[in-house]
């Protein structure tokens, strides 16, 4: 062990430009090549070539391909710096192994070209296909495109491996620009939207072209704000930051409430300047928020797989369905009044209790895999039952309940036509549930749940009753997500039973993992970006041209989470050491901080004492 | 049965019978713990005795007989009805809630308690005991080397108060400097006046700190004597210390 740990002179030098890994390098290659074709083969570039980045020279179907070979250029090189050694210098190396992943990246898609035009897969294959081809080969014939995408492939590989090299300045540039116009390109409705808002139409005509994407003069622009930004700003920012996070005690309560603060301004203006569908976007932000802080209480805190959790926002739909339309199941007495949303609310409230309270109390014995099967099984029940000839007459069965009424408030009636007052009634519920979530987390219950999830038997002989516990989780969970299914039958107007098929459950817990679980902050960011820029199950986000692969990036995003981030984006302080505890212990380990009797704890490593 | 001096008993088996199913575990289990001693049960694998303990704290339900808490019939009550009354348990391995910080899990062992200045007077009798504790309050406790995670269990479980704490097996996984360190702190906990029964295989370690003791053996009570009388039986000492 100590041997490594001392510098050996001839890890540190350049090495020269053919002393590679040869086999990282081809693996990474060809593995360029099998993602490329991959994603062609998926039909990207052709689904979104017409969302266009910067027109007319690039379009987003193109960047799903460009990305891959520089991506994977950069990380061929890229190596983890051990503590107590010192990096390698960066030179030609780097550059000659990005190169080679790129030129057999590129040489992946220039045999896909060959191949599409000699043979016709198009059976098993739906997009093998004579508009890829055109793509892929810019029409200009097959030659044109193999030779193309090679000189690309190596041109992106190199600029990837090229990031090793530069100084750090140069990459910050680089970066800035890229990502400042890309961001601009994703938000370019909100953008527009704003600008429109406040009054400033004429920059968004300055910055975007007339059907969608950045004007080349708007492209320019925008990378330069960027890059002064990147240069200039980020430390402003970043020195705020700090002297945010170092102050305390009552500065630190004053600052959070300034921020408190201005978030709920932000809340409250920013839909005044934002139109409709901005507005509307942000509606179902809000609904997935508000289901993700439920689903957030059952599965962060209290550690309940729950895979069915779309039951509950079913029947908060279905109740406020039932009691507000004028169209409902024939098989209701007339007698049964057609009653107030806020009144159906309250009815919506004990519904949620009591069908929580009937999931709750079989499944909450069982523990892990064999819950999270049984909660996915009754998320289908519920959705069958709604579907079903035997309440068909309750439920309309597939036809649903139509002519649910908005919110009528007196002075204005909220509803799906006016997205802007259905975004505040969701921000209002929101609100609420962010208040109940974080009153709960601080609470002895919220204690209780936290050591159920840790150690469940533990928790029962520590005293805590974990029946109770567990169902008081689920039922908070339910009604959180009935609020949801209230606001979302009084905005879309119907319910169905296909508004709550099982892809909900499984988005939602996607919100929940890929934001960070046990975290409110990381929730509502994760709603943002999965709802808000992807898409819901059936809403359409910012980038709506993905709606078609949606769930091929959701799954993609999981999968990268898991490895590169588990803890989610916005991490909760306590999970993401959980989850990097091993590199905690062995840092501080090196560090000698660790006494021996840490032995069964860093198990093998353990073995040897510290130097 | 030893009688104290005709003192009470603070927790009894009587005749205790406990099935799993169809299986017969615990078969007409007579014991008692009297306030303020060490007493220790000895017993190989699957000798039944993590189920005495969880019958005794109201986790497994007996089939017949009775556990008695301060001469009142418990058993069928609920497992927070024992905690609030005196009786806890230390779970063998430790267990802390691994991603919450020490503090957390102190105030856990206090769960079910109300009184918060005695919480908080307990809160310093760990400290004073433990004062490596104290320095890593806000620590995850999942961090901790394995010496202090034994304080902390030890610390969550005098948090509720008890007069009885239930150790099962407390040698179990840990380095052998370890053990010895856990022996001297159930031994401090001991001196504070509260009763200990700890669930053991290490005969000979829980026989040197004991006053009293009883081997289990297939679900039977078979020895039920004085640590030194347990000590010196030439059967005991062949099955369990390992003697021809």
């Amino acid at each position: 062990m100590s041997a490594t740990m001392e510098p050996t002179s001839d890890l540190l030098g350049a090495r020269g430009p053919l002393d590679q890994d040869w086999r990282k390098v081809i693996n990474y290659g060809l593995l360029t090549a099998l993602v490329l074709m991959f994603i062609s083969l998926a039909n990207m570039p052709v689904g979104l070539d017409s969302r266009k980045i910067i027109e007319p020279l690039l379009s987003m179907g193109y960047i799903s391909l460009l990305w891959v070979p520089a991506a994977l250029g950069y990380a061929v090189t890229s190596e983890k710096v051990l503590e107590g050694m010192v990096a390698h210098k960066k030179g030609a190396r780097e550059l000659v192994a990005g190169l080679i992943v790129g030129l057999i990246g590129g040489g992946g898609l220039g045999l896909l070209i060959v191949l599409i035009d000699n043979f016709d897969l198009r059976d098993p294959l739906v997009n093998w296909s004579p508009q890829l081809l055109a793509l892929l080969t810019f029409d200009e014939g097959i030659g044109y495109g193999v030779g193309f995408w090679l000189m690309a492939g190596a041109a992106l590989g190199l600029f990837g491996g090229a990031a090793h090299v530069v100084s750090a300045t140069v990459r910050k540039v680089v970066a800035a620009a890229i990502l400042w116009i890309l961001a601009f390109s994703v938000f370019e409705t909100v953008i527009s939207d704003i600008s429109e808002g406040i009054q400033l139409e004429w920059l968004a005509d300055e910055l975007y072209y007339v059907r969608g994407g950045l004007s080349q003069q708007g492209a320019v622009g925008v990378a330069v704000v960027g890059i002064l930004f990147a240069l200039f700003g980020r430390e402003h920012v970043r020195e705020a930051k700090q002297s945010f996070q170092s102050l305390e005690g009552e500065k630190r309560t004053r600052a959070n409430a300034i921020m408190l603060g201005s978030c709920v301004v932000a809340t409250i203006v920013l839909p005044m300047v934002l139109g409709r569908i901005t507005n509307e976007l942000l509606a179902n932000v809000g609904l997935f928020v508000l289901l993700a802080l439920g689903l957030n209480i059952v599965v962060g805190l209290a550690g309940i797989l729950d895979l069915g959790y779309v039951a509950f926002f079913a029947v908060g739909g279905y109740t406020t369905a039932i009691l507000t339309s004028s169209n409902r199941g024939e098989s209701w007495p007339d007698w049964m009044p057609h009653t107030h949303w806020f009144v159906a609310l309250i009815v919506v409230v004990v519904f949620a209790a009591l069908s929580g309270l009937f999931i709750g109390a079989p499944v909450i014995r069982m523990r892990g895999d064999y819950l999270a099967i049984v909660t996915l099984g009754f998320g289908e029940i519920i959705r069958l039952l709604f579907l079903s000839d035997w309440l068909g007459g309750f439920t309309g069965g597939a036809q649903g309940v139509t002519n649910i009424p908005g919110v009528d408030l007196g002075f204005v009636e909220v509803k799906g036509t006016d997205p802007r007052a259905i975004f505040y009634l969701v921000a209002v519920f929101c609100a609420f549930a962010i208040y109940v979530s974080w009153r709960l987390e601080k609470s002895r219950i919220g204690r209780a749940w936290m050591a159920i999830r840790e150690d469940e038997s533990v928790a029962e002989a520590m005293g805590i009753n974990t029946v109770n516990a567990k169902l008081l989780a689920f039922v908070v969970g339910a009604v959180l997500a009935a609020f949801s299914g209230a606001i979302f039958a009084a905005k879309v107007g119907s319910v169905f039973p296909t508004s709550f098929i099982i892809l909900v459950s499984i988005v939602i817990l996607v919100v929940v993992i890929v934001g960070g679980m046990g975290n409110i902050y990381g929730v509502i960011a994760g709603a943002a970006v999965l709802i808000g820029v992807l898409g819901g199950p059936k809403q359409p986000g910012l980038l709506a041209e993905f709606s078609e692969f949606k769930l091929l990036i959701y799954g993609a995003l999981l999968i990268w989470m898991m490895l590169k981030r588990p803890e989610g984006l916005v991490p909760n302080v306590r999970r993401s050491r959980e989850l990097h505890q091993e590199e905690f212990l062995q840092d501080a380990w090196l560090k000698g901080h660790v006494d021996t009797d840490d032995q069964d704890e860093l198990g093998d490593e353990g073995g040897v004492a510290p130097a | 049965m030893t009688d104290r001096n005709g003192a009470t008993p603070l927790l009894e088996m009587r005749g205790i019978n406990t099935h799993y199913g169809a299986v017969h575990i615990l078969k007409d289990v007579e014991l008692a713990i009297y306030p303020g001693e060490l007493v220790c049960l000895l017993g190989g694998n699957a000798s039944g005795k993590s189920t005495t303990l969880k019958t005794l704290l109201g986790m497994v339900t007996p089939t017949t007989g009775d556990v008695v808490l301060d001469g009142e019939v418990v058993n069928g009550k609920p497992t927070s009805y024992l905690v609030e009354r005196g009786v806890t348990m230390v779970p063998e391995n430790r267990r802390l809630f691994k991603r919450l910080s020490v503090k957390e899990n102190l105030e856990l062992g206090a769960y079910l308690r109300t009184d918060r200045d005695g919480i908080q007077r307990d809160l310093e009798r760990v400290y004073s005991m433990f004062p490596r504790v104290y320095e890593r309050l806000s620590q995850k406790s999942g961090t901790l080397s394995g010496g202090e995670q034994q304080m902390v269990a030890m610390g969550r479980a005098l948090m509720s108060n008890p007069r009885v704490l239930l150790m099962d097996e407390p040698s179990m996984g840990l380095a052998p400097a370890l053990v010895q360190t856990n022996f001297e702190l159930i031994e401090q906990i001991h001196q504070e006046g509260v009763a200990i029964f700890m669930v053991e295989q290490n005969a000979n370690m829980a026989l040197s700190i004991a006053d009293r003791g009883w081997v289990l053996q297939t679900g039977r009570v078979v020895l039920d004597d004085t640590a030194d009388a347990l000590m010196a039986n030439p059967e005991l000492r062949a099955s369990y210390l390992g003697e021809a």
